[in-house]
Parts: C-alpha cells; structure tokens; sequence
C-alpha cells in the first residue's frame, strides 16, 4: 500500500541535557515538573507531623522546634514557592485539558479557572477551621 | 529604518561540511518582506545553492517551516521587519534530520502520520450512491478547528518529548485523530484508540504546550492530547472496572 | 479493548495533581509555618484528637497516595525527558517503588498513630 521509501543520508542534530534553559517557556515547564519533589517532600512531612502529634505532647513540641530550624524553613519555603507554581499551572491547564458540557454548552475556560480557585479557597478555609478552630 | 538586515542562514552540504554551520548574508529589509522573501533574494542574488522548501507562500501548503531566531515558524508568514535591527537566525526545523541546508527528513512525520488513521472509517457500507451525510453546523463545528492542520510540523519541532523520545507519535498526529474522532461520520474511535493507548501514543506527553504556542493554524494538538488521554482513561475504566451491567 | 496500565496511572496521576493543587497548600502553610513559628496556637490535645480520628486517617490516606502517585509519574518523566537519563525501565521502577514505599510508610503511620 505504501509507497517504498528511500532514506537519504542525513544529519542528525544532538539535544543537550540543558536544552531547557535557553528559553523561558521549557524552563517554566521543567520547574513546574519539578514541583513533584517538593509534593512527595510534603507528603513526608505531613506523615512525621502526624506521627509526632500522635506521640505525645513532647514529640510534638520537638518536631515544632526542630521545624523552625532555618534549613527546614528554607527547604519549605522553596517547597511552598514550586507548590505554589504546582498550583497555579494545574488550574491554568485544567480548562485546556478537557471540555465540559453543562446543558450542552461548553463551560467556558474562565469559569472552570474562577470554579478551581473558588474550590480551593473552600477547602482551606475547612482545613485551617478543622486544625485551629475545631 | 536600516535597509538592509543580516541573515544567519544554517548551512549544510553534505560533501562539503560535516555538520551544519551558520552563513552570513545581507539582505534587503523591505516593509512587506518575509523570512522566505529574504531567503529567495540570497538564492536567486547571492548563492543559487542554498536549498529550501516552499511552495505557496501564503501559510497553506506548510512546506516552509523553519526555526526563526530558535521558533519554529513558517517563514513565508514571518516579516524580516519584525526581526530588525538583526541578525535573522534560520535554522532548519528542529528535531528533525538535517538532508541539506534548511531541508529536513520528514520520513518520521509521513511514516506515524497514518497511523492513527487519519481518515473517515465506516462499519457500515454507505457509499456515494447513497446519498451524501448529512452534518449540522454544531457537527462541524465540533471538529473544525481540528481540521485546519496543515502538516507543517512546526509543532513537532517545538516539542521536546518528541526531540527525545523520537518513538513518540507526536501532536499532529494526535490532533488529526481527534479531527476524525469528534467528526460525525466517523466510527473509527476505537480503532485509533488502540493505537494510540500505546506508551509511545499519548502518554509520552507532558502537556509542555509549546505545539499549541507555535501552531500557525490555532489547532491546539496540545488540547486534544489532553482530551485523548482522559477518553483512553475513561474507556479502560468503563472496560476494565466497571461491571458489565453498566458498560455501553 | 487492550488492557493498558498506563491510563489507571495517568488517572491517578491527575486525581493527585488536583489533590495537590487544592489541599496541599493550606496544609503546607499552617503544619511548615503557622505552627511552628507560632502564627496560630492549637493545643496539642485538640490536634492529638484531630489525628486521632478515624474520619481523618482514612482521608489522609485517600489524599495522600494520589499525590505520591502524582510525584512519581511527573518526577520519572522529568529525569526521562529533563535530564535524559535514558534507563526507561530503571527509572520508572525507581519512581514507582519509592512511591509505593512511602505509601506503605504512610499506611504504617496512619494506622499506628
Ligand atoms: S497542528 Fe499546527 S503546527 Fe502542527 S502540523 Fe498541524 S498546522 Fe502545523
Ligand atoms: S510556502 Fe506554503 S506555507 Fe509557507
């Protein structure tokens, strides 16, 4: 069915390791990706957190001690900025990646960015009600 | 405004050099001047050897893409004035292999592009005789944007994952399957899922973007690979978890 | 239709980045910053029955391995693709086995505590 193909000698060019640097979008993106460190950090920090509370007022007292050491508190200020970034992207693309249809129109991309943002201010005002005012 | 502008052009003879190297030429710099426009001036004034593609100078054939100042761009739709005071720097599209001077070897692109079948697929024997398919104004419009593609690979030589992982079927690809997925006549969907539920399909994105960012024709590839994978999700959900009762 | 594990992943993956685009923030700011430097001032018997709390355990964990999921399959795409290391299989398993570790580590605590 397909026509024979001649392959013609040809030149093939190398991508550095660093290709992502040299332009501001690929740099955007790798930072972005590089967001997953700092959730699966927080994931490990939210489990001591829990396991120090669990251990008795002591541990727990350590572990907040021990959290405001200045490399922890770097560490999760450079991990809060990437969460930050992780966050903001998500909703960002969230209307790119898929069409939703109320009614049988499209729901437009501003109001599924507004809807995101509306569920995240929700969601932290309960937990920060759960954790400090509860 | 200067009237002229320099032009570092990537050339690459294959008896000659033996790899690419940057050419400079001087070039006129006239208001209603393109890239091409600029490009032509070198080969037919300064040297007839310089060898590139194009055809219909008007965005439509998609033959003339080429790196602009490290953007892959149809030149023939990208004014020298916006680029002055200069240096122009064209490249040969990224990505791909380099055949000589600013050709490059689209066999990658031509070999995966019917893959994913891109054309309208029947379960039934409809033929012409039978009158033409009918389609409402939302029934195209469901598909259109999809369909303006114009297979200038820009999109390809934009995208990272697939200047990496050269296995991977590429935006153009996945746009044009959605183009016949979302069209009403087609019934091909499952047939080219199953091609592209595949790791080197869809999931070898990383919604980068940058395809949608240089598409000339607003297709958005980016978009529907997206939309792709969530189908291929939802439908192995509906196959695989599901219990039979609730499966369509 | 073909049996594909990938698209179970990329699922997970995206429930994980919603997970982590909406809860984690809060989270990160009050248990990194506002507590420990004091901003708020819980007490620890009210936090001890937080944590203690059925209805919490089980949906930290039901938060926490999307988002460890998430990690891996962006992070094992990052070291592909960013830093082309170019050992496919070695770095999906190294990704996907450290999530799945911590996960356990996460079932361990979550049920312990
Ligand atoms: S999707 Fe856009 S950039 Fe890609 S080949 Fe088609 S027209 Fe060109
Ligand atoms: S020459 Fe046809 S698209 Fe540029």
């Amino acid at each position: 069915m397909s026509a024979p193909v001649t392959r013609v000698p040809s030149y093939q060019r190398r991508i550095g390791v660093f290709w992502w640097v040299h332009k501001r979008s690929y740099f955007l993106f790798v930072m972005r990706e590089l967001s997953s460190i700092f959730v699966a950090w927080f994931v490990v920090y939210l489990l001591m957190f829990v396991a120090a509370v669990a251990g008795g007022q002591q541990r727990y007292d350590e572990f907040l001690d021990r959290a405001t050491s200045p490399l922890l508190l770097v560490v999760n200020a450079v991990g809060l900025a990437f969460l930050v970034l992780h966050t903001v992207t998500w909703f960002a693309l969230t209307p790119k990646a898929m069409v939703l249809r109320l009614g049988g129109r499209r729901v437009p991309g501003t109001a599924m960015l507004a809807a995101q943002y509306v569920a995240l201010a929700v969601v932290s005002a309960f937990i920060y009600w759960l954790v400090v005012k509860a | 405004m200067d009237d002229s502008i320099a032009m570092q052009v990537t050339r690459y003879r294959p008896d000659k050099n033996s790899q690419p190297v940057p050419v400079d030429y001087e070039v006129p710099l006239r208001t209603e001047w393109t890239v091409l426009d600029g490009l032509n001036h070198i080969k037919a004034e300064q040297d007839e050897t310089l060898s590139f593609r194009w055809s219909c100078r008007m965005g439509i054939c998609g033959s003339c893409g080429m790196n602009v100042n490290g953007e892959p761009r149809l030149t023939c739709a990208t004014f020298l004035s916006d680029y002055a005071p200069g240096p122009v720097r064209v490249e040969p599209l990224a990505n791909f292999p380099v055949v000589k001077d600013l050709i490059v070897d689209i066999t990658d692109f031509m070999e995966k592009l019917p893959r994913v079948k891109p054309w309208i697929i029947r379960d039934d024997d409809v033929t012409e005789i039978d009158g033409e398919y009918i389609q409402t104004p939302e029934e195209l419009e469901a598909y259109q944007q999809f369909s303006m593609c114009i297979n200038c690979m820009l999109c390809y030589a934009a995208c990272p994952v697939y200047g990496l992982d050269p296995d991977f079927v590429g935006p153009a690809a996945i746009a044009l399957a959605e183009r016949y997925d979302l069209d009403s006549r087609d019934r091909g969907s499952r047939e080219r899922l199953d091609v592209l539920i595949e790791k080197e399909g869809v999931w070898g994105c990383t919604f980068v973007g940058e395809c949608t960012s240089v598409c000339p024709k607003h297709v958005d590839p980016a978009g529907a690979i997206q939309r792709y994978k969530l189908k291929a999700a939802q439908e192995s959900v509906k196959a695989f978890l599901l219990p039979k009762a609730l499966r369509r | 239709m073909k049996f594909r594990v990938l698209p179970f992943v990329w699922l997970t993956f995206s429930g994980g980045g919603v997970v982590a685009a909406v809860f984690l923030p809060v989270l990160v700011v009050l248990l990194a910053f506002a507590l420990p430097l004091g901003w708020v001032d819980p007490s620890h018997a009210h936090l001890e029955g937080l944590v203690q709390s059925w209805f919490t355990r089980i949906a930290l964990f039901a938060l926490i391995v999307p988002m460890l999921v998430h990690a891996a399959h962006r992070f094992r795409y990052t070291v592909y693709d960013g830093l082309q290391v170019k050992h496919k299989v070695l770095v999906a398993l190294a990704c996907y086995g450290g999530a799945m570790v911590l996960a356990m580590a996460a079932f361990l605590v979550l049920t312990t505590v």
